[in-house]
């Protein structure tokens, strides 16, 4: 299989207009994976398809990521004047980068026994609306796995023809699969509850005046 | 109804005079046949269905005849992990099955929703929302369980008593034989448990 920079620079030439990115995949598994452009993306995707050297006929894996806004810190090295004299003086900068969902693609060929591509899509924002090209015109099994991803994350793909619900009930409104999803309290009956659930199951808890805050008393050392 | 002394009765039949009352007969009639409702909701119903077949042999006990219709069933056997989106299913068919009816909570999840326990999309244990005659644990609990849980069943049937003022809740024309089912609310199910079934001891620290 060629590389993705390859990939990348003949979907450039194919697609007209087409702006794709390499993302680099630091960890041990070395899988670095195609960003595309939302505007061209059926384009692309059609030509991953059909491109006889690609052929990528079968989507194996569709699934989504939700990234919070998160803040980088940027060290740079500005020439001040300090007392009279020209000194390097490091200046931190924080940049905001807003969240964005995004849709990640598995592409394998059947004919040519070769992959996996990994396609990604971003969304512009983490909103309710947050919306995608549907990659399902092109490959039908992409169909419920779109759904899947609109109903835990919350991306709708413009283009589906189904755009509804999989998992959960139609009246559902929360997208379970976001890093901010709470899910509703019923932890009143928990009789071994560890971690995570004992913090929740304590707010169930009976209270007791006379015992409250002893926990936080602690004995003495005695010599 | 006079009840005959439970001493006389083992003598006369050891005398060979056989003497039943009709609570006896009935008791014995019912928990002989229950029809279990068939369905299955995860890996415990093969397990049910495992108990169902030749190797185990639910039909020694009388429990067979797995029934497709609630109208014809006598026992739920909630076998497996009970979703948010399946519970008012289950509430309904419940509510459809005709008095006398009983219900076995089949394995850690169907009890208290098991190692999905913590999912934002599992019930956590039927009981929230329907009265549990017997609770087998295990993940899944092997068909012996299964017919363990069975055979209490069938001791708890022929216990009920027909009179009296400590008869059967089934009798009792005041006692629901329906439950509210739950609805689907924009961030859970509503109620999250039917308070009347449900009441959890408050757990002190």
């Amino acid at each position: 299989m060629e590389s993705l920079e390859q990939i990348k620079s003949r979907i450039e030439a194919a697609v007209p207009g087409a702006k794709t990115e390499i993302v680099q995949n630091g960890s041990p598994a070395q899988q670095h994976s195609l960003l595309i452009d939302n505007e061209h993306a059926v384009a692309i995707a059609r030509f991953l398809r059909v491109d006889p050297a690609m052929c990528l006929d079968f989507c194996s894996n569709v699934t989504g990521v939700d990234w919070l806004d998160r803040v980088v810190k940027k060290t740079t090295k500005v020439k001040k004047l300090v007392d009279g004299q020209e000194k390097e003086v490091a200046e931190t900068t924080e940049e905001r980068i807003p969240g964005y969902l995004e849709a990640v693609y598995h592409l394998y060929s059947m004919t040519h026994k070769h992959g996996p591509v990994i396609v990604r899509m971003r969304t512009t924002d983490r909103a309710g609306g947050a919306s995608l090209p549907s990659l399902m015109p092109v490959w039908r099994s992409a169909e419920f796995q779109e759904r899947e991803i609109f109903d835990l994350y919350g991306i709708h793909f413009d283009g589906h023809p189904d755009m509804r619900r999989i998992l959960m009930w139609d009246e559902f409104e929360d997208y379970p699969m976001r890093k901010d999803y709470r899910e509703p309290d019923d932890y009143e009956w928990e009789p071994t509850p560890h971690d995570a659930v004992l913090e929740k199951a304590k707010q169930h808890y009976a209270p007791r005046p006379e015992c409250d805050g002893a926990e936080a008393i602690v004995e003495p050392l005695k010599d | 109804m006079s009840q005959i002394d439970d001493e006389l009765r083992t003598e006369l039949q050891r005398q060979g005079v056989w003497v039943t009352s009709i609570q006896e007969l009935y008791n014995w009639g019912r928990r002989n046949s229950i029809w279990p409702l068939q369905f299955g909701l995860a890996c415990c119903a093969i397990e049910m269905i495992a108990t169902a077949a030749s190797r185990y042999d639910i039909a020694r006990f009388g429990g067979e005849v797995f029934r497709p219709s609630p109208r014809q069933a006598d026992l739920m056997i909630v076998a497996g992990t009970v979703t948010k989106k399946m519970a008012p299913q289950i509430v309904r068919l419940f509510n459809q099955m005709a008095d006398p009816k009983y219900v076995i909570a089949m394995g850690a999840c169907a009890i208290s929703g098991g190692p999905f326990k913590q999912g934002y999309n599992v019930l956590k244990g039927i009981d929230r929302y329907i009265p549990v005659d017997v609770y087998i644990p295990g993940c899944p609990p092997r068909p012996e369980a299964l017919l363990h849980a069975f055979m209490e069943l069938q001791s708890k049937i022929d216990e009920q008593k027909l009179t009296g003022t400590d008869k059967a809740e089934f009798l009792n024309p005041d006692q629901p034989s329906e439950f509210p089912v739950p609805r689907f609310g924009r961030h859970d199910l509503e109620p999250p448990a039917n308070r009347d079934v449900f009441q959890p001891p408050i757990i002190e620290r």
